[in-house]
């Protein structure tokens, strides 16, 4: 409750501070709308937005999972095998180079101005970061544990599943709370580069025709939704950190443990 | 359990081409417990790595092998300073987690019956972190127990629990590895003069056996024997690091 004051006390100064630029610099409403007028914009052109809205949250969402999945399977595959660490992770930190935003035009040209463009945009923005903190997470295991796992004579696929994988869970969260943010920018730089449909291609519309007020009331759609983002994986990441450091009653239990 | 096997243990060990220590010869006695005993830095957990078959970080020249003459791999238990516990798996889950990486169904009744061994019924579903450094130790000793194995070696256990935990230890582990080629590594010459049936001191090179009082194991902390054991070791430690 002391948190969701503290979050209004922080929109409501945030507000004031607008409010008292117009008011103060005099700058007319083409240029930095007052905050009233683009809350009035934002509840007239609900239905326009929310349309729009809905677009990109569907690309955000899609990229978000597709590209977890991805980056995840690429960090478990590094992590397993040797020859996809001496082919893949050179490939990988090569791919940095490249900045993604300036792949934007080409993916638009090859997969046309719908969805798949900006999904894959999304994808390609957070599949490194969940990559490379799951990778980092799956490789730093206690010395100590693995060799207690040798003395036991576990299979390193074992190994992977029941000691890495859980110990890497809280890099995983890191990796993901970086994605989250992330990728409602690769959709919106998507969006920008060619499309019909979406919060991005509305904020190009509406500055196109001087609509500032309808520009920040997107802007102010595209903070909400990423705002949400960060918390559900905030609390997501939270699970998976207290679930590592046993700090919360799930757990897994032995093949054939009676209840 | 299997017969426990006595352990001879020759060679040099070499990191980087600069000795560590050797050539050595050390013969651990079948079914009883034997001490490493020397100061940090000297090689004593390469000695008990060696013989696990884990990995040194350099290179060993000469023979390990068991009085049985079959191969020690499979046939060893280990249980390190650290409890080494699985933080996301319960007092259950740890004991039995040598089962689960080797992906077979483990017996869940004998993991409980050991879990009351250790004095840890009331704990079976707590997770590592609920519980105090003593009682971690124990879901450490009873996961060693129910790998079953002849041979346990332990690399300075008790080191990290207090004196009293440490004690309580000391007899818990010699009651419920009776039976076991146990070996030892320590720095705490009490600690060595109370489990060793055997004792060998490690030095900057070698590796020397001590005498070792004619009492069972395991020794009172009191009786004369033990005391004057101790001030041996401790006067044979202390010499050789100054």
């Amino acid at each position: 409750m002391k948190r969701l004051g503290d979050v209004f006390l922080v929109i409501v100064v945030a507000v004031g501070i607008w409010q008292l630029v117009v008011w103060l610099s005099g700058v007319p409403p083409f240029i930095l709308p007052a905050p009233l007028r683009v809350a009035e914009t934002l509840f007239d052109s609900r239905e326009l937005i929310f349309a729009h809205t809905l677009v990109t949250v569907s690309e955000v969402l899609i990229g978000l999972m597709l590209g977890s999945i991805l980056g995840m399977a690429t960090a478990i595959h590094l992590a397993g095998s040797k020859l996809a660490r001496r082919l893949i992770l050179p490939i990988l930190v090569l791919s940095q180079a490249v900045p993604v935003f300036a792949l934007a035009p080409i993916l638009t040209l090859w997969l046309g101005y719908g969805l798949a463009s900006k999904i894959v945009m999304t994808i390609l923005i957070i599949y490194f970061p969940v990559t490379s903190a799951f990778h980092d997470g799956l490789s730093r295991v206690e010395p100590g544990a693995l060799d207690l796992a040798h003395c036991m004579g576990a299979t390193k696929r074992q190994i992977l599943w029941r000691i890495r994988f859980p110990s890497a869970l809280p890099a995983l969260g890191s990796g993901l709370r970086l994605a989250f943010v992330y990728a409602p920018i690769g959709a919106i730089i998507g969006e920008w580069v060619g499309a019909s449909q979406g919060l991005g291609y509305l904020m190009l519309l509406a500055n196109g025709r001087a609509k500032i007020d309808l520009m920040f009331a997107c802007l102010i759609v595209l903070a909400v939704l990423t705002v949400f983002l960060h918390f559900i994986i905030n609390r997501s990441a939270q699970f998976l950190e207290k679930f590592t450091a046993g700090t919360i009653a799930f757990s897994i239990k032995p093949y054939g443990r009676k209840p | 359990m299997s017969l426990s096997p006595g352990i001879k243990l020759c060679g040099t060990h070499r990191i980087n081409g600069t000795k560590l220590f050797g050539p050595v010869k050390m013969s651990i006695a079948a079914g009883g417990w034997s001490c490493i005993l020397g100061s940090s830095g000297v090689g004593k957990s390469t000695i008990l790595r060696l013989i696990a078959g884990l990995p040194t970080g350099g290179r060993f020249e000469g023979s390990i092998t068991s009085s049985d003459g079959r191969p020690l791999a499979n046939r060893i238990s280990y249980m390190a300073q650290s409890d080494l516990l699985f933080p996301w798996l319960d007092v259950l889950g740890n004991v039995t987690l040598g089962a689960q990486l080797r992906g077979e169904a483990p017996d869940i009744e004998q993991a409980m019956s050991l879990i009351d061994q250790v004095g840890l019924q009331d704990h079976v579903a707590k997770k590592p972190a609920t519980l105090s450094g003593g009682m971690r130790q124990r879901v450490a000793l009873a996961r060693t127990l129910m790998e079953n194995r002849p041979v346990v070696l332990l690399d300075e256990p008790f080191s990290a629990l207090d004196a009293r935990n440490r004690a309580d230890m000391q007899e818990l582990s010699s009651k419920v590895l009776n039976g076991c080629t146990v070996l030892l590594v320590t720095h705490d010459p009490g600690e060595a003069a109370r489990l060793g049936n055997q004792i060998f001191l490690m030095t900057d090179h070698a590796l020397k056996p001590c005498s070792v009082p004619a009492t069972p194991l395991i020794r009172d902390t009191g009786a004369p024997e033990t005391l004057k054991c101790q001030a041996e070791l401790l006067s044979a430690l202390r010499s050789q690091v100054s």
